[in-house]
């Protein structure tokens, strides 16, 4: 199959999947048993006045007649007003997105790096001290819970030693520039640099919680890998060609080790957006995580719906990105 | 007469014996593998530890798990309370004994309701092929197109935040990987000639999916199973933690977490060991899981 063909049929059965997701998403928010006009109003509002909410909110249609209002919704990006903040539900994802974005690429560089370094040293110092000490560094990290090693962390570095803040993206006094509502970059482009060192302060510590795992098992791939490309032939080759040691291992071996960690940093992706929401409400990071959190324990459903549309879309769409890319690498996976 | 038949049967038993010894040979073989894996080993016992703890629970401690004492609030690690109590005087020792009888309910349901779903799922899909196939793998995808506990949370929510609908909520993110998995296995075994043999002697689908294709993909899947435990204990604590899991005063140890967590700094003993057993019994079960991937996957074993 042609790469051309190859991704436009990956971005139609996309579209297919996405439209089952929106089926899905309509369904589990409608069966909430809890009634939202309810949960507005309070128990005791007037029957006049729930009527009246039910009728603003769409809620006394015919049940297909809501499902097709809520698919033009989406397709016009219109996700509802979140009945607790009043806002449009896209204005407020467009405000908590970008905290996620940035917590999650924070970690995976994180990730990438440590995760890297550390499986090439164990693959080439195979059963010596750095190898023990990486495998189970990817053990543990595989087997912590995301939210109470946050909250050690939290308790040690914050509360016992002071060498981290406590919270959120900034300090309370601090009032960014806002440009694309990733702080970081922000303050680089602005060359605010109190503003960029007090947010690199802040997101330390989150990104080593939520990327732990992701490096853990990147490290473990990259140590099997490696491991299997240096017992291959053309790395005999090479070694019988008199190439230094360091030649053969950065020229030849990681390139060829690094293929299966890029499926592993795809994967890892959705892992992470599940860790961000715990790690968020530890952090009080304002991300989109925790703003689903927030709203499914109030029951505002167009913020509920909104929000896991929108995670569940751009976890699509960073797999069909790993997919594309893997198939540009290897024809063999256009199948 | 008698000797006679007593020779027969004793001929029979070591017949019995003589057509196992293959199968006998390969759980030594098993065994032994097993016993040159340490971690394996570590892990194999940390979880009968873990078992233990959950059947015996009445007999390790003498306090209930939920009865609270507001005159011994926030006692702190001593030797009545060998892990403090909490903040309504509940022992945490107990709930965290207790709460080893919640994971692995939890474990046990999820098993069994995701398992069912993705044999189900997969090995029709895998035996039928064609456009049933296609609609039950793209229906598989759009589960999958969630992240995993972000879906598990918004079920748990609209069923209601309980123990029994985690449960269910969990088992319905997870079964997906069962399908995947048993669609494959499936596909490569309807393409066998027995199958092909049965067939031609008059055999229906459901007979042959019931006693030959079954069978022969469902050990793949639990391996699968053995290897996903841990994660399954990290998602119900996640979704406990949250709040949108078991709902107090269940002693799960997700939500023990979060019961200690607005009193970390003072009273860190609530949060730290319920935090110590999840990541102890998940580390037991990778363990194990690794170990039963070394022993499969000889390419692996280094």
């Amino acid at each position: 199959m042609k790469l051309g063909t190859y991704i436009l049929k990956r971005i139609f059965l996309m579209l297919v999947v996405m439209l089952g997701v929106a089926t899905i998403v309509f369904f589990i928010t409608r069966v909430i048993p809890a009634d939202p006009v309810g949960a507005i109003l309070g128990g005791n509002a007037p029957i006049e006045r729930v009527d009246e909410m039910r009728h603003q909110l769409g809620l006394d249609k015919p049940i297909l007649l809501q499902f097709i209002d809520y698919l033009k919704g989406i397709v016009h990006a219109d996700f509802g007003i979140s009945l607790k903040s009043n806002r449009p539900v896209l204005i407020d994802i467009i405000n908590y997105f970008p905290a996620t974005i940035e917590l999650a690429v924070a970690s995976m560089i994180f990730a990438v790096v440590v995760g890297v370094v550390l499986g090439v040293f164990s693959a080439i110092y195979r059963n010596k001290s750095i190898d023990h000490f990486s495998r189970i560094f990817s053990i543990l990290g595989v087997s912590m819970p995301v939210f109470w090693l946050g909250l050690l962390l939290l308790f040690l570095f914050y509360y016992q030693l002071d060498w981290f803040p406590g919270g959120g993206r900034h300090n309370l006094f601090i009032f960014p520039t806002h440009v694309t509502g990733l702080l970081l970059l922000d303050s680089i482009v602005t060359r605010d640099w109190a503003t960029f060192w007090n947010g690199l302060h802040h997101i330390i510590l989150p990104a080593f919680v939520l990327g732990y795992a992701s490096a853990a098992s990147i490290s473990r791939i990259m140590r099997a890998s490696m491991l299997d490309i240096l017992r291959q032939d053309f790395i005999r080759t090479a070694k019988s060609k008199g190439l230094s040691k360091r030649l053969i291992i950065y020229r030849h071996a990681l390139k060829n080790a690094l293929i299966p960690v890029v499926t592993v940093i795809g994967l890892s992706f959705g892992s992470l957006l599940s860790g961000a929401v715990l790690t968020e409400t530890i952090f009080s990071w304002p991300g989109l995580g925790r703003y689903i959190v927030n709203a499914l324990l109030v029951l505002d459903y167009p913020a509920v719906t909104g929000g896991t549309l929108f995670i569940a879309f751009i976890y699509s769409l960073a797999n069909l990105i790993v997919d594309i890319s893997y198939a540009a690498l290897d024809p063999r996976m256009r199948a | 007469m008698e000797k006679v038949k007593n020779i027969t049967q004793n001929g029979k038993i070591k017949l019995f014996f003589k057509q196992r010894e293959p199968i006998l040979e390969d759980w030594k073989h098993t065994f032994y593998l097993w016993k040159s894996t340490p971690l394996a080993m570590i892990g194999t016992v940390i979880i009968l530890i873990f078992l233990s703890i959950a059947i015996f629970a009445p007999l390790l401690t003498s306090y209930n798990p939920t009865a609270q004492n507001m005159n011994e609030r926030l006692l702190p690690p001593n030797s009545q309370h060998i892990f403090g109590t909490d903040q309504y005087g509940r022992d945490v020792y107990s709930r965290v004994v207790y709460g080893a009888r919640v994971e692995v309910w939890i474990i046990f349901i999820v098993s069994i309701i995701s398992i069912t779903i993705g044999i189900v799922v997969g090995i029709i899909a895998g035996y039928f092929g064609g456009v049933t196939d296609e609609v039950l793998m793209r229906i598989t995808d759009m589960f999958l197109a969630f992240p995993r506990l972000i879906l598990a949370m918004v079920l748990t929510a609209a069923l209601g935040p309980n123990l029994t609908n985690t449960m269910i909520a969990i088992a319905l993110v997870d079964w997906t990987i069962y399908a995947r998995l048993g669609r494959a296995e499936a596909m490569k075994v309807k393409s066998q000639p027995y199958i092909e043999a049965i067939r031609a002697i008059g055999a229906n689908d459901l007979r042959i999916i019931v006693f030959h294709v079954l069978p022969m993909s469902i050990s793949p899947v639990i391996v699968q199973l053995t290897l996903r435990m841990g994660t399954i204990i990290l998602t119900a604590a996640g979704l406990g933690f949250l709040g949108l899991g078991a709902q107090p005063p269940t002693p799960e140890w997700g939500a023990i977490v979060s019961d200690g967590r607005s009193y970390l700094v003072n009273h860190w003993w609530i949060t730290t060991f319920p935090g110590i057993a999840i990541a102890i019994v998940v580390l037991g079960f990778n363990l194990l899981g690794d170990g039963i991937r070394d022993i499969l996957d000889p390419r692996l074993r280094r």
